[in-house]
This record gives structure tokens, sequence and C-alpha cells, in this order.
């Protein structure tokens, strides 16, 4: 992930993104592609809908006692063979997981497309300990290959087309190891196929890989990781060490748990009844795979969104990205926008939570939805978007409390909300007087035609993503006190 | 590393947040309802084999189907087709299935490297199970299956399903039957990836030939 840092709150981003008519096109292609295809997928089970509340349940269960379940899994997992980090922020994960790769004595890592490695820069901060982090995924590949920054949860460079695909791999691929073959078209068949060439050498003689994991079950210490490519299985069983960093949040009680994830995540993310390859391991195994096997479990910002009992159901995520392929904003905006490895609906509740209100990106990413549902509707662990946003608007406006790493603190609230929070107690005003309404009315409509199209001064912010609404020649009432609705 | 410190200041930043749980509430008092299928549909074991088949056979893996007394054929005539030569198989491998193929067997062992294993032509293996509603077969790294690496590396995966008793009908079956101390790996049709406009492409890095033999006694 690169530097997050300085990113343009929400409207800035899309308001530039909803120009680039590229972008737009391949976003409309792929998320219409996949809507049709999830919807059929999903339409085969008769019972999603009580799948989905079991997974809600089983999620919610987790979380009231995660202390006892990240217990259990740290029991588990030891019991098993590996050993269990435990990293509060994203520094200290890190500095955990450069540490242990600088104990191989390797200076390179493969990686399987991980969420929380994203959310913590591992790349980056690898980078500066010297070592080099290959992602594998050919997504991730692109996105890698490209200096870009990742677009969707579950398809990072879903934002290139086939033929730019084909351009970065044909310019970049060479820098970083095998070039592209000679020749390279851009049918997907013919880009996989390069993918391939690339990585197979890496593959072939990693030492280290890091990863992440869809689900860590506390009850057997087994971890899940679902994928499609094979990449996920060259990591998690060709490398002699094997580190995963994962979120506490993705704990699951128990092994028959699985039966409900296991079924709504592929249908959900990629519409498929299952994806290609799921690896379930639990500890090492003698002889297969891995000697070395670390679980880096993150806090980094959960435990403060677990203090919040209407945002703390974002923690249910299991990061399937339906929401992403609904959302009209997302469609529009693209993923660059939500300034976060996390896009989409899901981002704009989770990323402000993990991180708090911490700059104006953070506070503007709850507003960053038309609140039309679709994402709660198609959500496989039912998680109440519209909800979250809306209490997450309020603590933007009104301030509250929140906590902060691990601290109660008292947010203020946003300045610019100010100046709203005085426009609507007028509004009330007014509204509550009659006579006051009507002369105001009549001003606006005998002063339409010096009306601006943008607000000026303080009223800026507002019609920034807003067009000005055209005011009528007359109000309703004046029309109706005149005609009694009996035409013009 | 201070590691544990920071153990136990994620503990307790949890125990603080969940401040609004009440302290007699147990893991199992929260409910979950558990009234979703254990199967979905009925059907008799043959129609489970054929959607077992059907499945398989929509995300793009060969099927064949044979008897125990036919297998040694099946098996020799899809390594000739494909002109596999080295064939590495698992240690416990039964030795009759490879009784009529014109290839050379290699025994998986700790002494093959990555580099070897990707030399060879083809895999051939058995399976824990196979789940005919998502058209998935399981590898648990069984006797007949072999370290999880020698079903990866080849380019061809030549996958035996004994009938009926390695299939089940759904992923709750499936669950019920595994064992979760063992290294497993699900596998649904052969390598894919849908990163490039969100379009299904077969083929990455794992076998883009999967071939699955549905075998009757």
């Amino acid at each position: 992930m690169k530097t997050q840092l300085g990113m343009p709150a929400f409207p800035e981003a899309a308001g530039r993104s909803t120009r680039d008519l590229r972008l737009r096109a391949n976003l409309r292609h792929a998320t219409g592609l996949i809507r049709e295809r999830r919807a059929a997928a999903v339409a085969e089970l008769a019972d999603w809908e009580r799948l989905r509340a079991a997974a809600a349940a089983v999620k919610d269960r987790t979380l009231r006692h995660l202390d006892h379940y990240l217990l259990r899994l740290e029991e588990r997992v030891t019991a098993a063979g590996g050993t269990v980090h435990w990293a509060a922020d994203a520094e200290e994960a890190n500095r955990i997981v450069t540490g242990l790769v600088r104990a191989t004595g390797e200076r390179e890592v493969v990686k399987v497309k991980s969420m929380a490695t994203q959310e913590i820069g591992l790349n980056e901060a690898l980078a500066r300990a010297g070592i080099r982090a290959y992602e594998t995924d050919l997504a991730e590949l692109i996105v890698q290959l490209a200096d870009d920054t990742p677009s969707h949860l579950l398809v990072p460079a879903v934002h290139r087309n086939r033929g730019e695909i084909r351009d970065i791999f044909r310019e970049r691929m060479g820098h970083w190891g095998r070039p592209a073959p000679k020749g390279l078209g851009d049918r997907p068949a013919e880009l996989a196929e390069a993918a391939r060439l690339h990585l197979r050498e890496k593959f072939l003689r990693a030492k280290v890989a890091v990863s992440g994991a869809n689900f860590m079950v506390a009850e057997t210490g087994t971890l899940v990781v679902v994928e499609s490519e094979g990449n996920g299985r060259m990591c998690l069983t060709l490398p002699e060490t094997l580190i995963s960093v994962v979120g506490i949040e993705k704990t699951v009680p128990t092994w028959q748990d699985l039966e409900i994830y296991l079924q709504l995540l592929p249908r959900s993310s990629t519409a498929e009844r299952m994806n290609p390859y799921t690896s379930l391991w639990t500890g090492t195994t003698e002889g297969d795979g891995p000697r070395h096997f670390h679980l880096v479990l993150l806090d980094n910002g959960r435990t403060d969104t677990l203090a919040d009992q209407v945002g703390r159901q974002a923690l249910r995520c299991i990061r399937c990205s339906a929401c992403l392929n609904v959302c009209p904003v997302y469609e529009r905006a693209g993923g660059h926008a939500y300034g976060s490895p996390y896009p989409g609906p899901i981002g704009a509740i989770l990323t402000p939570q993990l991180r708090g209100l911490a700059s104006p990106l953070e506070e503007s990413l709850p507003f960053a939805s038309t609140l039309c549902g679709a994402c709660y509707e198609v959500c496989p662990v039912a998680i109440d978007i519209p909800e979250v946003l809306l209490h997450l608007r309020a603590r933007v406006a009104e301030g509250g409390e929140a906590t902060l790493r691990g601290t109660r603190t008292v947010i203020r609230p946003a300045r610019r909300h100010t100046l709203e929070r005085t426009v609507m107690d007028a509004a009330a005003w007014a509204l509550d007087r009659p006579g006051v309404l009507r002369r105001g009315q009549r001003l606006a409509a005998r002063t339409r035609r010096l009306h601006p199209r943008r607000l000026p001064g303080p009223g800026r912010a507002w019609t920034e993503s807003r067009e000005l609404p055209e005011v009528p020649p007359e109000s309703f009432r004046d029309w109706w006190a005149r005609t009694r609705g009996g035409g013009r | 590393m201070n590691g544990y410190g920071s153990r136990e200041r994620i503990l307790a930043r949890v125990r603080r947040a969940l401040a609004d749980v009440p302290a007699h509430e147990r893991p199992a008092d929260h409910p979950v309802p558990r009234d979703y299928a254990a199967v979905h549909g009925t059907r008799t074991p043959e129609e489970t084999v054929e959607l077992l088949a059907a499945n398989l056979a929509d995300y793009r893996a060969r099927v064949h189907r044979t008897d125990t007394a036919g297998l040694p054929a099946l098996l020799a005539g899809l390594l000739a087709r494909r002109g596999a030569r080295r064939v590495v198989v698992p240690a416990g491998l039964p030795p009759q299935w490879l009784s009529r193929a014109v290839v050379e067997p290699v025994t998986d062992s700790p002494a093959l490297t990555h580099r070897d294993l990707d030399a060879m032509d083809s895999v051939v293996t058995g399976c824990a199970l196979a789940i005919a509603e998502t058209g998935t077969v399981v590898l648990d790294a069984g006797p007949d299956q072999g370290r999880r690496r020698i079903t990866l590396i080849p380019d061809h995966h030549l996958c035996v399903v004994r009938l009926p008793d390695q299939v089940v009908d759904s992923v709750p079956q499936a669950l019920r039957r595994l064992d979760p101390l063992r290294p497993l790996t699900w596998i649904s049709g052969p390598s894919a990836t849908s990163d490039i406009e969100l379009d299904r492409v077969e083929g990455v890095h794992g076998p883009r030939t999967l071939e699955v033999l549905l075998v009757n006694p």
C-alpha cells in the first residue's frame, strides 16, 4: 500500500475520478457482470437468508466474547506447532514480521493477497529493511508492477482493462524478474499465462511467505485461505517459513461454523459455488508444508471499532466485496477515491473506525453514500451499512464519545459541519413559522435569475458536489392559492 | 520484541470495549440460529454423483466415469493422450491404478525438490471426499494423496473419487467428515482467475488441467 497520508477527502477525489471516462467504463463493465452472476449464484441456495442470519450471529457471538476466543485460538495454534504474536498496531506488526523474515536470513518473500498487510503497509516496511516482497495474486501483481494502489477488495486492478494490463506487463515485468513473453496480446488467457511464467521462478525458490487468512477457527487453531489462482497454495505450502498476519476479528468459534462461511463467501465474492482452491492448515505438519508457522494477530483499530456498539458490526465483514459491486457511488467514483485499502460501502464505515476520524478524508467517508441500502441487502453477514453510516455521520457532525487506540475520548464536531448545523437550525425555525417561510419563498422566487450555480463563502462546501436546485417562479402554496389546482 | 505486553494490552482493550456485554453472559448464551439446510434438495445417490459430475464440468474439470476394473485402462489412456511420461504418485497410491500405464511413476518423497516436481508431466492421486453441490474434491494428504505440493506444481492432475462412499452432498456434510488437524486442500476445477475485468479464465498457477475420475466399485 502506498502511503495514504494527505489523501484528499472523498468529494475531491471522486470529483476527479468521476470524470475519468475509461475508469468509469471499466468499472461499469466489471461490476455489471459480477452483479448478475452473484444474483444467480445466490438464487441457487433457497436457505440464503438463513445462512446469512447464522453468519451474522456467529460473528456477533465471537465479537461479544473475543477475548475468550482469541485465547483459545492462541492455545490451539501453539499446540499445533505454530507461534502466536500480538500486534497492537501497524508499526508493531511490521516490526514483528520484519524481525521474523530477518531471522531466516532471506531477503525476499512471496505474498498471498492480504487486506491486513495492505492496511499496515507491510511491503513498504519490508522494503525499508531491504526485503523485497513479491505480490503473487494476479491483480496485486498488476498493481505492484504499475506502482499503483488497489481499488477493489477482491480484484485490486479492476480499474484496469485488458489493454492496460498488457501494457503494464510488457513494460514492467522485466524490472521485477522474468520479462513478459514477446508479442504478448491482451486476451485474459495470455495475460494469465504471462503471470504464470513470471511468478513460477519466484514460487519455486521462495523460502518465506507472508499471507493473511479468511478465517481462523478458535476451537482447532485452523487457518483458512480462500483463493482462485493457486498462488495461495504455492505460498502456503512451498516455503519453509509461513507468516500469517490476520486481524483479530477473523476468528470464528468452531470448525462447524466454516460450513456457513464457505457457502456464503464464494457466491458473494466471485459468484462461484466454490472458489477453485481453499487451503486449511493447523499449525505445522511433519514433512508437508512450512516447518515454521507464525501467526501475527493484528489489532490496529479493531478494538476501537469493537468499543462502538453500533459500529462494531463492521467487524463481521468477510471481505467478499459484494457491497462494492452493487454500490452506485463505488461504480462511479472507483476505489481510489476512498483513500484506503478498504473501498466502497464497507470502506466508508471501516476506515473511519479503524483509523478514527483522523483527517478530512475519514470525516468525509461516512458521507460517500446515497444510503440506497443495496450494500446491506447483499451483505452475506448482514452488516447494516446505512445504519453505521448514519451513526458515523452523526459523530462527525455532532461529535461524541469514541475510543482511539484503546482510550476513550470525546470527538469535537467537524468544523465544516458547524455551518450546516446552523443552517439546519435556521431551517427548522422557518419551517415552524408559515409566515416567515412564505415571505422567504417569495423573495427567493423573485430573485431566481440572480442565483449562482455554486454558493459563495461558507456555503461553497455544500455545492462543491451538488448543483444548487433551481427555484421555481412561484411556490406551491402561492400557486395553489391562485389556481386551487385548476391549471395555470 | 514486546509481544507479551501487546498481548495483555490487546486483551485488556477487548474487555474494555465489551463493557456492555453482561458479565454473566457466556459465549453460548448468544443465540446462533442454525436452521439453514444441511443439504440442498433431495437426491438419490446416483443423482448426487450426476450433480457432482455436472458441477465439476461446469468449472472446466474434465470428468470421466468408470469402475474399479476399468480404472487402470482409463488412467493409461488419459496419460497417453496427454503424452505424459514422468508421473508423480503418492506413496500410498494403489499399485494397480497405474498397472496399464506406459509411464515412469515417480514416488513422492522428501528428497524430491520443487524443481524436480516442476519437471513432472502429471500427478495421480485419490482424494478424501468430493462435494456434489459445489463440484469440489477435497485432499487431506492421506496416503493415496501425498504431500500438498505434488498436486500443485505439476500442470496436470488426475484425481480418483471412489463412488459412492467418497461423495457427500453438501459443505456441512463434508466438514463433519474431515479432520481439522490434517492439511486440507479443496479443489473446485482447475486454477482460475477473475482478475481481468472480473471475467473468469481457467489456468494460472495450479494444475491447468484437472481430470476427475468417478469410479464405481
